[in-house]
């Protein structure tokens, strides 16, 4: 099934921000900036029909394309609602990073126009992606864009940290690769829905998954192997910071709820407790880590692994909860982390500096920068009323049945989040105007208002009214929970289930809670 | 078969070699002067030999209709496709080897019939259906290759490769020549299909150690582990157009010969040869990859390159299955693509006098100034680093999946692992171009020629080339069938 009137909508939304990067590269600085600004938004509005035309409790898989282009592998496309959203997510990101980086960016503007739109490119290609070699194809070439991005427009030590993103993410891929021809020799099809019925023998199972683990732990990424986002962060411009929090680490999770858990649903159980053991390493030491972060960057850099933390440990709870919590977790960590690098970036782009000393008392000369960026401050922290709030809770619910003790220590990260978090914007935008030339520094101007306010709009939505964002997901979550169900482990909390009251009217809301 | 029908199959060595001796014969007349011309006449001969050759890879010709001189020579589709690569880098090279030797006052009437023989040669050796065939045509090719590459006689450099090249060449053609004389003695034949049928029946210990022997020399040709030391110095001291036909050519040479001699003739003992090749496989990929990180000189890098990418391909071998082996075609052929491509962006860098700038320092901030080579440039070597979505991915991507088919998935695994080891001083090339200050060492302007032939193969590697999938996997497909048909 195609979108309305058969156009194919997902090839149109890869071919958009390809051929304008092919554009970008031909035209000077002010063209290249215009026509990524408008590739993005024609994007943006695409997206937006995917997510308008959604076809609820429809098919599973819509939007599907298939064409026999290539020897071994179909160009086949099509998306589910957990698809959906993070494209949704990712188109929504794009714009505003063009506009993070309109005036920060002036050498080479044109070639890192391009970069950033064959990123988006790519990225939609992983979520739209049903065959499993195109998948690894969009998934590994984002290497190079994005080596080039932090190479050539990073910060001072943006070499070091170009070699250790491109050689950690691609020591991951490579056995995701090999695993993968295995499978395919195996089941005889590439096609990523079949895949994620076939029953794989249990035993093969186990190294298939630690394959595919290798390379989504890294992305995602997960303690120990974390060390790379730190550095890539730090030295990549804004943008790439947006971009490589807001979508590229939502591929490692997206790859454990598309593959790692449909595909080897007896692994997973089996390996439950060393990604619960990894998790929970990660949200209790990076949070401590970023305590003590003098670089604000880095800080919001290891928080962001002590979320994706949480958003692992929701996807091996083996329940509809932890699931959806999860994904939840992903989506408000794309936008929360992303509007907390623009903060971030607005004001290194007065400053030049990234340490927290070098500022303070900013809400006395930016109070509307100081209003946003204490909301972003209070999202990531899980504030009720922010998307933050739903995601933990959703999240920590479905760990909690699994088990009590995971459950605790996560949430001991949450309070260890609220610390950090506090602590940094009490440092930057509380106390007194020590530094002559922070305190000089102006409000936001009307341009980065147009990027903060869709964000603030977005993490008050989805803490707000989550279920626009859960009710297209609630199918698959559904699906793939049956699907791992039977291997599911017993979980230690023993919940009992009360006495069914009356049936509620409307079952759509809040029936997964 | 008759004389008449022997002599059609071998049309395109006909061609070559009468092509190759009035064109001697006119350097000798006419002098250097006419060397550009003998070069056009060399294009056009290699052009009008691929003609003839195309139809057997065309129709798929294989079995004993492919036969000429009783069974010595082979015009099958997998001597066609192998032949075909050959003529096209020669062509190639002739193409860019003018303005190189132009600047030298080295341009020579006998180069492109230098050139000219070796891919004769060359052609004899893939074609070949008999030992005594193929070390015809691989000494012909290598007696071509010496003088080739010590063909700047005022370089030192140039003179030392040619010896180093011609001492090794010799012993390994020795060893090779030892183990054809232990194969031909314990199996009472030197035909390919004889040598088949009597290992079928079992292989005893004087016989294995000619299979050995045999593959030593040929891992030699292909400069595989442990017998690549000569490498590097001789793409390095070679003029760049003849180490770009070295690294391209006789590769593919060398390797489509091993592939016949291991899979036809050696066929039905492939478990004791298969250790050996997954042994070199591995060492090719690690030392090639370990040994270009040190390297400051661009030749010497891209020689690594060349051993490190032998070593993918020979996993490909390893499988010893036909899949394999028209896995390991479709990499050849993606290979020479990007090796060709390499070397001529190389030929490109020139500094304001109009000198090569082989350093890989010079290089630096080369994307400022020159944006489309540097673009070249590193989509060459992401492309050799095997990375999505360029064509170089695709090559190693069927060569894994023979492996993994033929339950050769530790092999897979170890190899693919270390191919990151070579992601290393790939990216490092694009970190000098891209993101170093400039050193503006490379102004000079580059040939039409280069420039020509090194887009085609950018556009070839860039991710169009998967367009080509479907069509370059059947013609391998069917080149590897007629390699199986034979045994």
């Amino acid at each position: 099934m195609d979108g309305p009137g058969g156009f194919p909508i997902l090839s149109a939304m890869l071919a958009v921000p390809l051929l304008a990067a092919v554009a970008c590269l031909l035209v000077d600085a002010k063209v290249a900036r215009r026509v990524a600004l408008g590739a993005t938004l024609i994007d943006l509005a695409l997206g937006i029909s995917l997510w308008t035309h959604w076809n609820f409790g429809g098919e599973q898989w819509q939007y599907v394309e298939r064409v026999p282009l290539f020897a071994g592998f179909n160009y086949a496309l099509g998306i589910d609602g957990i698809a959906l959203m993070l494209i949704v997510l990712s188109v929504f990101l794009m714009p505003i990073c063009i506009g993070a980086s309109w005036r920060s960016i002036e050498k080479r503007v044109g070639e890192y126009m391009a970069a950033f739109l064959l990123m988006e490119t790519l990225m939609i290609g992983v979520f739209a992606a049903q065959d499993l070699f195109l998948f690894y194809i969009f998934f590994e070439a984002g290497l190079i864009p994005m080596y080039l991005i932090i190479g050539v427009w990073g910060g001072d030590n943006r070499i070091y940290a170009a070699y250790k993103f491109f050689l950690y993410t691609l020591l991951g891929s490579v056995l995701m690769l090999i695993a993968m021809l295995w499978m395919v020799n195996e089941a005889g099809t590439t096609d990523i829905p079949t895949l994620m019925a076939y029953d794989f023998d249990p035993g093969a199972q186990k190294w298939l998954w630690l394959a595919f683990f290798a390379s989504f732990a890294v992305k995602m990424p997960m303690w120990p192997v974390h060390t790379w986002l730190p550095d890539a962060h730090v030295q990549a411009p804004t943008a790439g910071s947006i971009i490589l929090a807001g979508v590229l680490l939502k591929m490692g999770g997206y790859g454990f709820i598309r593959f790692s858990l449909p595909m080897f649903p007896d692994a997973s159980a089996q390996f439950m407790w060393l990604v619960f053991a990894l998790s929970m390493v990660a949200v209790v030491y990076t949070s401590l880590v970023a305590l003590v972060q003098h670089d604000m960057k880095k800080l919001i850099a290891y928080s962001s692994v002590a979320h994706m933390g949480i958003v692992t440990a929701g996807a091996f709870a083996f329940n509809v909860q932890g699931l959806e919590g999860s994904m939840i977790m992903m989506l408000s960590h794309g936008l929360v982390s992303g509007a907390l690098f623009l903060s971030v970036g607005i004001i290194y782009d007065r400053l030049h500096t990234r340490e927290i000393d070098r500022y303070g008392g900013l809400s006395i000369n930016m109070p509307q920068y100081a209003l946003f960026f204490m909301l972003f401050t209070m999202a990531s922290i899980g504030l009720p009323g922010t998307s933050g709030f739903i995601a933990e809770f959703l999240s920590i619910a479905g760990i909690y049945q699994m088990s009590t003790w995971v459950a605790f220590v996560c949430t001991t990260g949450i309070i260890l989040g609220a610390a950090y978090m506090l602590y940094l914007y009490r440092r930057v935008a509380f106390g007194e105007q020590k530094n002559a030339d922070a305190a000089a520094m102006s409000d936001l101007d009307m341009r980065e208002l147009a990027l903060v306010v869709p964000l603030a709009l977005a993490v008050l939505w989805m803490g707000v009214y989550p279920e626009s964002f859960l009710k297209p997901m609630r199918q698959d979550i559904a699906a793939l929970d049956a699907r791992i169900a039977h291997a599911a482990p017993e979980g230690d909390s023993r919940l009992k289930v009360g006495e069914a009251k009356a049936a509620e009217p409307d079952d759509e809301h809040g029936g997964a809670h | 078969m008759d004389f008449a029908a022997s002599l059609s199959l071998v049309a395109p060595e006909v061609l070559l070699s009468v092509s190759g001796l009035l064109l001697l014969l006119a350097a000798a007349w006419s002098g250097d002067k006419a060397s550009r011309a003998i070069s056009v006449i060399g294009v056009a001969v290699l052009t009008a030999a691929a003609f003839l050759v195309a139809p057997a890879l065309c129709v798929g010709a294989s079995g004993p209709d492919t036969l000429a001189f009783g069974g010595q020579m082979r015009a099958d589709a997998f001597a066609s496709f192998a032949k075909l690569l050959i003529y096209g880098t020669a062509g190639a090279t002739l193409m860019i080897s003018p303005s190189f030797f132009d600047r030298y006052g080295a341009m020579r009437a006998e180069y492109p019939v230098l050139i000219l023989f070796a891919a004769l040669g060359m052609g004899m050796m893939v074609s070949a259906g008999d030992l005594l065939t193929l070390y015809i045509g691989l000494e012909l090719n290598s007696l071509a290759a010496y003088v080739l590459a010590s063909f700047l006689r005022t370089d030192d450099r140039s003179a030392e490769a040619g010896l180093k090249y011609f001492v090794l060449g010799a012993l390994a053609s020795g060893i090779l020549l030892f183990g054809m004389s232990l194969v031909y003695g314990f199996t009472g034949t030197t035909s390919f299909g004889g040598i088949h049928a009597a290992l079928a029946g079992g292989m005893g210990t004087g016989a294995l150690f000619g299979v050995v022997f045999v593959l030593a020399g040929l891992a030699f040709k292909i400069s595989a582990v442990p017998f690549h030391m000569w490498t590097p110095d001789v793409y390095e001291g070679a003029p760049t157009p003849v180490t770009t036909f070295f690294a391209t050519a006789p590769k593919v040479a060398a390797l489509a010969l091993t592939m016949r001699v291991a899979l036809d003739a050696f066929g039905p003992q492939a478990d004791a040869w298969q250790q050996i090749v997954i042994f070199a496989a591995l060492a090719s990929i690690v030392v090639g990859a370990l040994g270009a990180i040190g390297q400051d000189n661009i030749k010497r890098l891209l020689a690594y390159s060349s051993i490190n990418n032998v070593g993918f391909m020979l996993i490909g071998l390893a499988a010893a299955t036909p899949h394999g082996a028209s896995a390991m075609l479709v990499y050849l052929v993606i290979y020479v693509a990007m090796t060709l491509g390499g070397f001529v962006a190389v030929l490109m860098l020139k500094n304001a006098d109009g000198d090569q700038v082989e350093s890989i320092g010079d290089l630096a901030g080369l994307s400022q100034r020159r944006r489309m080579l540097s673009a070249c440039i590193a989509m060459i070597m992401f492309s050799l680093a095997g990375i999505p979505p360029l064509f170089g991915f695709w090559g190693k991507f069927v060569v894994f999946q023979a492996a993994v088919e033929a339950n050769l998935v530790a092999l897979a695994a170890i190899g693919i692992a270390a191919s990151v080891i070579g992601a290393f001083y790939y990216i490092k090339i694009v970190k000098i171009i891209y993101f170093d200050e400039p050193a503006n060492k490379v102004t000079g302007k580059s040939d039409w020629a280069h420039q020509a032939i090194l887009a085609v193969c950018a556009l070839f590697i860039s991710p169009l080339g998967y367009l080509l999938t479907v069509w370059l996997g059947n013609l391998a497909t069917r080149a590897a069938s007629a390699l199986f048909v034979a045994a």
